[in-house]
């Protein structure tokens, strides 16, 4: 039963946060930044779930968001797999049961997905201004998502727990 | 697995982006656009009356100071109004004596399509919209888009209940412009900064003045037009300067419309007209 009600919950998680990310939160701009609550919601799957949920996790919030928005397809995909696996990794070994797990892989992960996504953007042709993305942007995004963190995770943890015993990251041990 | 989905989506970037815009890839887009379009709709109207609050509480900061530089405004353009009808009557009589042919005209020889924004692009990389409104309702790709206040963008992307708008901001999108006082013509683009304006290649033998507005140019020339249609308020010049090594104007333009706060738009339909 798990293994259907664990992917359907994850799904449904990540429908409702591309959906409000597209809607809502990518017009609340404050201070010239906006928070990415689809990478907020992906870092506490990742993080509560392990790398193979974290990157399944992202690959369909980012076709979501690129459904959503007519983006190019794959662009977004791309982006939050990597980030999603990245996050699953940390999760499963040295950020297991840390307090601080959410804060270091939000903070790391905005700024690592915007300098991958500038890239992307650069080898894809589209002219991209450095200066609003990384100096105007960034610092007011990695601040809205370090403050909406904790609410994230906590919504995401719940609905994770919600119908199943949570069991959390599998720890890996690390050979070699 | 997780290397299978990265491969997955590079595999999606390559046949999008090589793929005409009537391609598979984009029809799987454009319906997956018309199935989550209600609950982008639905969204964005439970979102609506708290929006609205938060301007309501936002536009009581401002309301005074606000309405006397109104109502100086008024007194302005209705002095305006009066001439402008006198001089609109005149063009007119002239322009059916030369049997005039100009480019298209806004709005006559456009059919509006009202509609909401459902959606925006998530990262700082692309200033889009998405709006509720597609080729079920006659856009096209390279509509223009406006709103009361002025030029939003263009039609850049259209599914069947969607469309994608890059606005005036993104670094894409370039728009033949002329201030109206002087008829200095030029090319609005988007700024350094962000959510600004500038009006680029204005030779130096041309004439620039702070507050003068910019308007779209609505070219012609033989068979092909602009998308924009002329008169279309872009923005006022906020300021000008000009060195001995440029060869043209550094003209700042202070865009007529809120970016950060548009609610809905009206995508401007080309009626049969000669173009």
């Amino acid at each position: 039963m798990r293994l259907l009600v664990e992917p359907a919950k994850v799904g449904v998680l990540v429908f409702v946060a591309a959906i409000l990310q597209v809607t809502l939160f990518s017009s609340a701009e404050i201070l010239g930044g906006t928070p990415d609550v689809v990478l907020l919601t992906l870092v506490a799957i990742a993080l509560l779930r392990g790398s193979i949920y974290g990157a399944s996790a992202g690959f369909a919030a980012g076709f979501i968001v690129d459904t959503a928005t007519l983006g190019t397809l794959g662009v977004t995909s791309l982006l939050l797999t990597i980030a999603g696996y990245w996050i699953g990794r940390y999760g499963e070994t040295t950020g297991q049961d840390r307090a601080h797990a959410p804060f270091v892989s939000v903070a790391v992960m905005t700024v690592l997905v915007q300098f991958g996504a500038l890239f992307l953007h650069y080898m894809l042709g589209d002219p991209v201004s450095a200066r609003v993305v990384l100096l105007d942007a960034l610092p007011a995004k990695v601040l809205l998502n370090l403050i909406l963190t904790l609410p994230v995770y906590a919504l995401v943890r719940r609905a994770l727990a919600f119908a199943t015993t949570s069991e959390g990251a599998t720890e890996v041990q690390l050979l070699g | 697995m997780a290397g299978l989905l990265v491969f997955l989506s590079v595999v999606l970037i390559t046949i999008y982006f090589r793929e005409p815009s009537n391609g598979g890839l984009h029809g799987v887009q454009s319906a997956g656009a018309t199935v989550l379009r209600p609950f982008e709709v639905g969204a964005e109207r439970i979102a609506q009356p708290f929006r609205d609050a938060y301007g309501w509480f936002a536009g009581l900061v401002h309301a005074k100071s606000e309405n006397s530089r109104l109502r100086a405004e008024v007194d302005k353009y209705r002095q305006l109004a009066i001439q402008n009808e006198g001089a609109a009557q005149v063009n007119s009589d002239l322009k059916k004596q030369l049997g005039y042919v100009g480019s298209p005209q806004f709005p006559g020889d456009y059919n509006d399509v009202p509609t909401d924004i459902i959606g925006r692009s998530p990262s700082e990389f692309d200033q889009q919209l998405t709006v509720a409104a597609g080729t079920s309702s006659g856009i096209r790709a390279g509509n223009p888009v406006v709103n009361a206040d002025g030029l939003i963008g263009l039609v850049t992307k259209v599914a069947h209940d969607t469309a994608q708008v890059t606005l005036l901001t993104d670094p894409e999108l370039k728009v033949s412009a002329i201030d109206l006082a002087t008829q200095a013509s030029g090319m609005v683009a988007a700024g350094q900064a962000r959510g600004t304006l500038i009006l680029d290649r204005v030779s130096k033998a041309q004439k620039i003045q702070q507050n003068d507005l910019i308007v779209t140019q609505g070219w012609r020339f033989g068979d092909l037009s602009s998308h924009y249609p002329r008169g279309i308020p872009i923005g006022t010049v906020s300021g000008a300067s000009q060195s001995d090594l440029d060869l043209f104007w550094n003209v700042q333009v202070h865009p007529s419309v809120d970016f950060g706060d548009i609610r809905s738009v009206l995508v401007l339909v080309p009626k049969n007209h000669r173009r």
